[in-house]
């Protein structure tokens, strides 16, 4: 079985769904259970490699490594090859990507949003599905870039056909942001490419091979990578797309949206533009903070002008994704760890929030909260998890959101050495503010949704029942990962820390005592 | 008497490589057997035209698969006429891409009513004109291979006689085709006046020795904006959307693909082997070039409301691309070509295949405007999936051909590591945002807008002819895209050396 997994461990989850998409392709349109049928058990396989995989894992014991690692040629003439490995950064983000797809599917399993057509649907999120596991394995920068626009067209395709009022140009918007950054990321990598000693877009070499960069050359290279990765997070000032897509998605394009996608861009940052070039990303570092708290404190400001439920965790969204990009700006292990934590608890609870949104959207037909109320009343079980979300959202101690948020501000007391203390500090005072702005947000929006009693169009309103089967079967395992990660979070920790110091390579620890960078001066 | 007459003259036969001339002379002699078939059988033979000119085709690449397998570079008439790996690519491409081009004309031409055999026979002149032009190392051999490519296309775009539009497009292409090759023919002239001699080879070394003679500058200047016609790259694009819209429909993606490429193929040979020396010369022309046509192509291709006018602009605008890597091809030498040509080749792909589903959506709508697929989802599924995958893929997004093509362009331009690289990369990059705009709007249509009420919502029904152009065209698109090692296998920059 090990060596099984060594050689296809992580080929087959990523292409399975793909080789599912195309058998559905071939079965006619009106057989919509088979189809249903089919997606699911695709996704269920995958889910299933993945513990596979995590069982595997731990057994080879090896967290800061990558384990299963693939490499074979792919094209030979640009020196682009295929390879595959994971280590405890991408390890639990993948396993995320194949615990929320199948969520999903049984979440629509009876609510196809309009116009309905399960088999496109489910063939879009499929493809979704491979595009993400293919980003957080690839090891190779062309293949990364490869699967990182793969999730483009599905996920066009799922706003613009299943999308509320506005989706076409949430679409559109979606995909030329998004586009745009990464088109200025491909020339980045190219420039990579020739710049290094090594003519190579192996991830695994290039840290080494692009310490020779000289140092002005490496500023503009990351810069092309902070476009493309920092339009994908969304940090402030190119979050414009997000609020539009996510409000214009149906449910299930929403969760992935929040859950996964919004992560390749964090994740391109701890896995490539931050190994790969550390001594421009200790000067873009205090930049990047910066738009961090900004996104924070704007994300919050945003939250508190919404009338829209969706568009309110939309808004959150952002302010979360502040709170991983401070930890990553601080170029400390501590503050990637509790990165790395943010995405993992941010995919499960913002997912949880879009979940829910759609859930209330069907059954009061808007998501106007000064609409809304009594959801407490009405539908309890409902209401409460609610609760439950918006208390892990704010960052409850004892649930997953405080183990991204607080060792995140925690770091930024004292980032890398080479990084200006009193900026960082009075990041960590404003993000700190963040943290009340959002208690404030998450809980009006509680009260305005949850509490009271329900308004007199919906009091009577037979369509408004408590949570259905399949809705709790897609809830129960987030609902369950968030409470044991909060508890537990050294679940996480254990795997990620490793693999940070590690891939982080010599130079984070070197950046704390400021060697690497006095080498790169005396060069 | 006849054996005396050489002696007569003085005229000595060259040597003849009929191996390596077996392309060319296969398809003059499909060609001519079209003709007479249409003498001969009259109305009968219309029947056999089609399959006849497309069997033609296929029996015309077994001498380029033979040659390639022999794997030496053949030399004719003292360097003029050149058969090495760089040549038989690109003829087994314009052979492929004629072969497509006859599938999708075959029920368009048939069920138009229109003469057929010389429909046919003038594609295969034209071919032959495109096959000649991958092996000319000789200006008057890369002039006499241009005429032979554009005077049948000039026929075929105005081939729908009885519409002013087609009239309209075939005149247009005509005189803009003439003025150009008359603006060519005088560079080359001002060249051939300097060196004495017209083979390739012969003009390096002159350009190389009198590199800021005037003379040597106005003739590089002409002969390259010559080309600019052919190929439609900004401002000399403007014959593009009239003729496009008004030919028929297959001649357009014939013209919009084969005569598009046939002129970059002699751009490559000019620029690589004719002034190799000159690049202060070309390089700034062709960077201009570049980033006029494709900022002018997509920015004027937003308004378009018509499809294949949208196609014509969109085409101006990969035109752009295929010109950026030429715009540092002094910088990184055979990379350059590489890359044009891994452009050319997945630019023929995912264009025809755009053009066929264009095809078969005419069919049904007998409209091109972009108004007319709204929905198309709903009826045409098929046809939908596989127009997204030919728009996306021009757009440039992975997994799809487009892609992997526009990939060898950035990596040409960065490879050269000068700021005239970068700025066409960045320019470049941008653009390829613009384009996904457009495309974009046409998948939105098809995919998110309903039916409008009048239409026909009954399935589509394709003929096979197209059903096998689309096949062809849809998996060279994604094999190219998600395996480019089957392109790069043949373009690599160390195998495909142009031999001067």
């Amino acid at each position: 079985m090990g060596e099984f997994l060594n050689d296809w461990g992580l080929s087959i989850p990523t292409f399975l769904p793909i080789i599912g998409a195309a058998v559905m392709l071939l079965i006619p349109k009106d057989r919509e259970q088979l189809h249903k049928l089919i997606a699911l058990a695709t996704t269920v396989a995958v889910a299933v490699f993945g513990l596979l995989l995590l069982i595997q894992f731990v057994d080879n014991d090896n967290y800061g490594a990558l384990n299963f690692v693939v490499d074979k040629g792919w094209i030979d003439v640009i020196d682009s090859r295929y390879i595959m490995g994971v280590d405890g950064i991408s390890l639990p983000l993948m396993l995320l990507t194949m615990l929320i797809v199948p969520l999903c599917v049984i979440y629509s399993w009876n609510h196809f949003p309009e116009p309905h057509n399960p088999k496109a649907f489910l063939m879009l999120l499929l493809i979704l599905e491979t595009g993400m596991i293919g980003t957080f394995a690839a090891q190779d920068l062309i293949l990364f870039f490869v699967f990182f626009e793969v999730v483009l067209l599905p996920m066009y395709f799922m706003i613009g056909v299943w999308g509320g009022e506005n989706r076409r140009y949430a679409a559109i918007k979606f995909f030329l942001f998004t586009l745009f950054g990464s088109a200025l990321m491909l020339v980045s990598f190219l420039a990579l490419y020739f710049l290094a000693d090594a003519s190579t877009f192996d991830m695994r070499l290039l840290p080494e091979a692009a310490a020779g960069i000289a140092k002005s050359s490496q500023v503009w290279v990351f810069g092309g990578m902070f476009l493309g990765f920092g339009i994908k997070v969304p940090m402030f000032p190119f979050h414009t797309w997000l609020p539009d897509a996510h409000t214009e998605a149906p449910t299930v394009g929403s969760v992935i949206l929040a859950a996964v996608l919004l992560k390749l861009g964090t994740y391109g940052f701890v896995r490539i533009a931050i190994p790969i070039l550390p001594e421009a990303a200790a000067e873009w570092a205090p930049f990047i903070g910066l738009l961090a708290v900004i996104g924070i404190i704007y994300g919050a400001l945003g939250c508190l002008a919404q009338r829209d439920l969706k568009r309110l965790v939309a808004f959150s969204s952002v302010a979360h994704m502040g709170f991983v990009m401070l930890g990553i700006s601080t170029l400390t292990d501590f503050g990637i760890n509790a990165a790395v934590f943010g995405m993992v608890a941010h995919g499960l609870i913002t997912g949880m929030l879009f979940f829910l949104a759609g859930s209330v959207k069907e059954r009061y037909h808007t998501l106007d909260m000064s609409r809304l109320g009594g959801l407490l009343v009405q539908a309890p079980r409902m209401g409460w998890i609610l609760g439950f979300c918006a208390m892990a959202s704010l960052g409850l101690p004892g649930l997953a959101g405080f183990w991204g948020e607080f060792p995140a501000i925690l770091a930024s007391y004292n980032p890398a050495e080479v990084l200006a203390e009193e900026t960082f500090r009075s990041y960590m005072v404003i993000a700190a503010l963040g943290t009340v702005l959002a208690a404030g947000y998450l809980l009006w929006m509680l009260q305005k949704t949850a509490f009271g009693n329900p308004r007199e169009e919906f009091a009577n309103d037979p369509h408004i029942r408590d949570a259905s089967i399949s809705e709790y079967m897609a809830w129960a395992p987030l609902l369950i990962l968030i409470l044991v990660l909060g508890v537990y979070p050294h679940l996480l920790f254990g795997a990620t820390d490793p693999a940070v110091v590690n891939s982080l390579n010599d130079c984070l620890e070197s950046v704390t005592s400021g060697a690497c960078f006095d080498a790169a001066a005396g060069k | 008497m006849l054996s005396s007459l050489p002696s007569i003259v003085g005229f000595v036969r060259p040597d003849i490589d009929w191996h390596a001339v077996a392309p060319e002379l296969t398809l003059l002699g499909v060609g001519a057997v079209v003709t007479l078939l249409d003498i001969v059988l009259l109305e009968r033979g219309r029947a056999y035209t089609s399959a006849l000119a497309g069997i033609g085709l296929l029996v015309a690449l077994i001498p380029i698969v033979t040659l390639a397998a022999a794997g030496d570079t053949r030399e004719m008439f003292g360097g003029a006429f050149v058969v090495d790996d760089f040549a038989l690519i690109l003829k087994a491409m314009f052979i492929v891409v004629a072969y497509i081009v006859v599938l999708l004309s075959t029920n368009y031409i048939a069920e138009g009513d229109y003469w057929e055999n010389e429909y046919y026979g003038l594609l295969l002149a034209s071919v032959m004109g495109m096959v000649l032009m991958a092996s000319a190392r000789d200006l008057v051999t890369i002039f006499v291979a241009l005429e032979l490519l554009s005077i049948p296309a000039y026929l075929m775009a105005a081939w729908r006689k009885a519409d002013p539009k087609s009239n309209e497009a075939g005149l247009k292409y005509y005189l803009m085709g003439v003025f150009a090759s008359a603006i060519m023919l005088y560079g080359m002239s001002l060249l051939f006046g300097l060196a004495g001699d017209t083979r390739l080879s012969e003009i390096a070394a002159t350009v190389a020795e009198e590199g800021s003679n005037p003379v040597v500058i106005l003739g590089i200047i002409f002969v390259i904006v010559g080309f600019a016609f052919k190929v439609s790259g900004f401002p000399f694009h403007t014959w593009a959307p009239d003729t496009y819209e008004g030919a028929p429909t297959p001649v357009t993606a014939f013209l919009a693909v084969a005569s598009k490429a046939a002129g970059f193929v002699a751009l490559m040979q000019l620029v690589h082997a004719g002034f190799p020396d000159a690049q202060d010369i070309y390089q700034p022309l062709l960077w201009i070039l570049a980033v006029g046509s494709m900022t002018a192509g997509n920015l004027i291709a937003l308004r378009q409301e018509n499809i294949v006018r949208l196609m014509a602009y969109s085409g101006v605008s990969q035109a752009g691309f295929m010109l950026a890597p030429l715009a540092v091809a002094g910088d990184i030498g055979g990379e350059a070509l590489s890359a044009v040509i891994t452009y050319v080749l997945i630019y023929a792909a995912m264009n025809l295949g755009a053009f066929a589903v264009i095809i078969a959506v005419a069919r049904r709508t007998a409209s091109g405007e972009i108004r007319s697929y709204a929905g198309l989802f709903k009826y045409a599924p098929g046809m939908t999936i596989l127009m997204t995958i030919f728009l996306f893929s021009l757009a440039g997004i992975p997994p799809l051909g487009g892609w992997f093509a526009k990939f060898a362009v950035f990596r040409a331009v960065v490879e050269a590591d000068t700021g005239w690289g970068y700025s066409l990369a960045a320019i470049a990059a941008v653009n390829s945002v613009i384009a996904l705009f457009y495309y974009a709007k046409v998948a939105r249509m098809m995919w998110f807008e309903d039916v409008p009420e009048e239409a026909d919502t009954t399935s589509l029904s394709v003929p096979p002819s197209l059903v096998a152009a689309l096949g062809l065209t849809a998996a060279a698109t994604l094999l190219f895209g998600i395996y480019p090692a089957v392109i790069t296998h043949f373009t690599d920059g160390t195998l495909i050396a142009l031999t001067p």
